[in-house]
């Protein structure tokens, strides 16, 4: 279903590599001196109750943001140094589509494919479409599209200049119950073909199942890291909860 | 934690800033003695003209301060460092404040002298220009979300308004030379100044320039403070 | 074609489609500019001789207003759906970005500057079509994209963005609103492009210096 190329199979070992990584926004540290490593095809889940920092850590690694410290290489690419082509690599779901309203659906594909430079556009676009179950409307304009459908389109958006780097914000939000099942088989597929996945989810479960690797974040720090097998619900749920309850 | 009260290093503001008082306050009290006793009065302009000795002075020490707006900004986007962006800050600020000195003093010296309160030739329209640039450098702060923004933002304004600075002059020069008005005055002035008159002119000048590197240096200091209060709140939370 | 043209155009042609989909800020700046020229009928009422004394004023100051309620709403529409994010999250310079925004606000202001010259004939019987005129209308609204697109794109993100941003655009801009309403007069004096070559001149140069440093000014202006 996806043939994401190993963007750079012989080049860097680290899909993403963060290091040192540290965040404030006015008097609000949001990520203190984060480290965090994912390899190729593999999916990280990062948890963690609300504001402990999650998707400013997404944001940083999408460029988005600039980090106050620290250092953030993803495809061997250095944010600071090479972030076009950094940025060429990467897919990002936030929290807003991203989509035009007043364009239909097939037309916002075709702007974000030119803005890409995706070659074979027209081909990619009717594959993402179909990918993330889109194609009955294509044509019609984003304002009249549920919001379900609007994420739908915006995972598609996502995919397709074939990123090796998806990073995912809460990409569950909107989803119905055959979106979700789209969403694992689209992650699945993604890192099946080598790109490495990060995710965000309030899902714990989902997370656990769908993930290779875990990390915690607890007031923009690492608060737990380890692969998905070693850690269970209890432990996710002892460290959120403790937070949750020490924030103001 | 142990840091707090040594935010700002006693060698840097600790000495320096109390002798700039005492000795920009010798100045001044000079410059004062110098501006009313010293220097004679004008032939045609009466007493109203030792307004010059402020207003001058006042205006060059305006431009000075936007010339260091224009340069801390540069600096504070290619290196990204605080302290040029407090002096930037510092220096729009103070620059604001003697450009207006400036602006009211002219005011006072042309209404007698040329019977309006205001002309628009290059020059004032370039210095309105300049003060008006000047407000909106300090409103783009106030009105940023936050305050890394606000210092972009402003650094950006303070580029552009500084290189539009020279055009504005010519552009008001070209503007005159088809309005023009019969306005000879003041800035007839240059080569006919009294020797006394220079001297004035000069310490006057040199005065300014001590009060602005005191409020300067005052006010970048005061940001540090503020900003090292921030960082500590947020480790605190 | 350079990848920077490529994002350009893309942003500019998308711009250029919902615009004429919706109609809305062309239909609005057009209406603006419609209104204060109507309004100036009544506040003068200027006899023919008058008008055209003032009437290069007049023109200029519609314009001026009409473009600013223009691009006041460049980045309006991405940054109410947060489509700027998307802008950003692309491989494209920032350099693009503004270019492509450049010219969406240019060729608002150029379409309405046209629409109301008819208008001018109508209300105050005043003619400006000429080949001079053109020019000057074409770097003074170059001109008055190049900062406005630059500082609308930081007062769209303000408290107050419809205030911030003729503060911040009007002293700089002035300029260039003193060279078209001198070249105007001129021209409609009866003179010439010999009359009006310093003030083209000084418009090209203010064109050029913005320009090029707007676009590098715009990346600092973007980040978060």
């Amino acid at each position: 279903m996806q043939e994401t190329p190993p963007a750079a199979a012989a080049g860097p070992a680290m899909a993403i590599a963060v290091s040192g990584l540290s965040k404030t926004f006015g008097t609000t540290r949001a990520l203190i001196d984060v480290d965090l490593r994912v390899a190729w095809g593999q999916t990280l889940a990062v948890l963690g109750h609300n504001g402990a920092g999650k998707s400013t850590l997404l944001r940083v690694i999408a460029s988005l943001a600039r980090p106050d410290a620290g250092t953030v290489v993803v495809g061997g690419f250095d944010r600071a140094k090479d972030a076009a082509r950094l940025r060429s690599i990467v897919g990002y779901v936030g929290h807003q589509p991203l989509l035009y309203d007043d364009l239909t659906a097939g037309e916002n594909l075709a702007f974000y494919a030119r803005l890409y430079g995706v070659a074979d556009a027209r081909a990619r676009i009717g594959q993402v479409l179909e990918d993330v179950g889109g194609s009955a409307w294509a044509d019609r304009r984003v304002r009249g599209l549920s919001n379900g459908m609007q994420k739908r389109l915006a995972i598609a958006r996502a995919l397709l200049h074939r990123p090796s780097v998806l990073l995912l914000d809460e990409p569950e939000t909107g989803l119905d119950v055959s979106g979700l099942a789209m969403l694992d088989r689209l992650v699945r597929g993604v890192s099946d073909g080598g790109a490495a996945v990060v995710m965000t989810t309030h899902g714990m479960e989902r997370g656990l199942a769908l993930a290779d690797q875990i990390v915690v974040l607890a007031e923009g720090r690492v608060a737990l890291a380890g692969r998905s097998t070693d850690v269970t619900p209890a432990d996710v749920r002892a460290i959120v909860t403790r937070q949750s309850e020490v924030a103001p | 934690m142990a840091t707090v009260g040594t935010t700002r290093a006693p060698g840097k503001t600790g000495l320096v800033q109390p002798a700039l008082l005492i000795v920009g306050a010798a100045f001044l009290f000079t410059d004062l003695y110098l501006i009313f006793q010293y220097v004679p009065t004008e032939r045609v302009m009466g007493i109203v003209q030792r307004l010059f000795y402020f207003h001058v002075p006042t205006v060059w020490v305006g431009f000075l301060a936007f010339f260091i707006v224009f340069v801390s900004s540069i600096m504070y986007l290619v290196k990204r460092t605080e302290v040029w962006d407090r002096r930037a800050y510092a220096a729009g600020e103070v620059g604001m404040l003697f450009l207006t000195v400036a602006m009211v003093t002219g005011a006072i010296w042309a209404k007698p002298v040329w019977g309006v309160w205001w002309v628009w030739d290059a020059k004032l329209t370039t210095t309105f220009v300049l003060w008006l640039i000047y407000i909106g450098y300090l409103m783009v702060r106030a009105y940023a979300p936050d305050k890394r923004r606000g210092a972009r933002w402003a650094a950006v304004v303070g580029i552009v308004g500084f290189v539009d600075v020279p055009i504005v002059y010519y552009a008001a020069e070209l503007w005159r030379s088809l309005h023009p008005e019969l306005v000879t005055g003041p800035f007839a002035e240059s080569g006919g100044l009294a020797p006394e008159m220079r001297t004035t002119l000069y310490f006057s000048a040199l005065t300014f320039m001590l009060v602005f590197a005191y409020l300067f240096r005052e006010r970048t200091a005061q940001r540090a403070d503020e900003q090292a209060l921030d960082e500590l709140r947020a480790r605190v939370g | 074609m350079s990848a920077y043209v490529r994002s350009a155009l893309a942003i500019y042609r998308k711009d250029v489609m919902i615009e004429a989909r919706t109609r809305e800020t062309l239909s609005g700046v057009f209406m603006f500019a419609l209104v204060v020229a109507f309004i100036f009928k009544f506040t003068f009422d200027p006899a023919p001789q008058v008008v055209a004394l003032i009437g290069p004023g007049m023109v200029w100051v519609a314009y001026v207003f009409a473009g600013i309620v223009g691009m006041n709403r460049t980045f309006v529409l991405e940054r109410d759906r947060g489509t700027l994010e998307a802008l950003l999250l692309a491989p494209v310079p920032r350099e693009a970005i503004y270019l492509g925004k450049l010219l969406g606000a240019f060729t608002i202001m150029i379409v309405v500057e046209a629409a109301m010259l008819p208008v001018f004939v109508v209300l105050h019987d005043l003619s400006f079509l000429s080949l001079p005129f053109a020019v000057t209308a074409v770097l003074a609204t170059l001109g008055m994209a190049a900062v406005g697109t630059l500082f609308s794109a930081i007062a769209v993100h303000t408290r107050a963005r419809e205030l911030l941003l003729p503060v911040l655009f009007l002293p700089v801009a002035l300029p260039v609103i003193i060279a078209a309403v001198s070249a105007t007069s001129l021209l409609l004096d009866g003179g010439g492009w010999g009359d009006i070559d310093l003030w083209l001149r000084l418009m090209l140069a203010f064109d050029i210096a913005f320009l090029v440093l707007s676009s590098w000014a715009f990346e600092f202006v973007l980040e978060e």
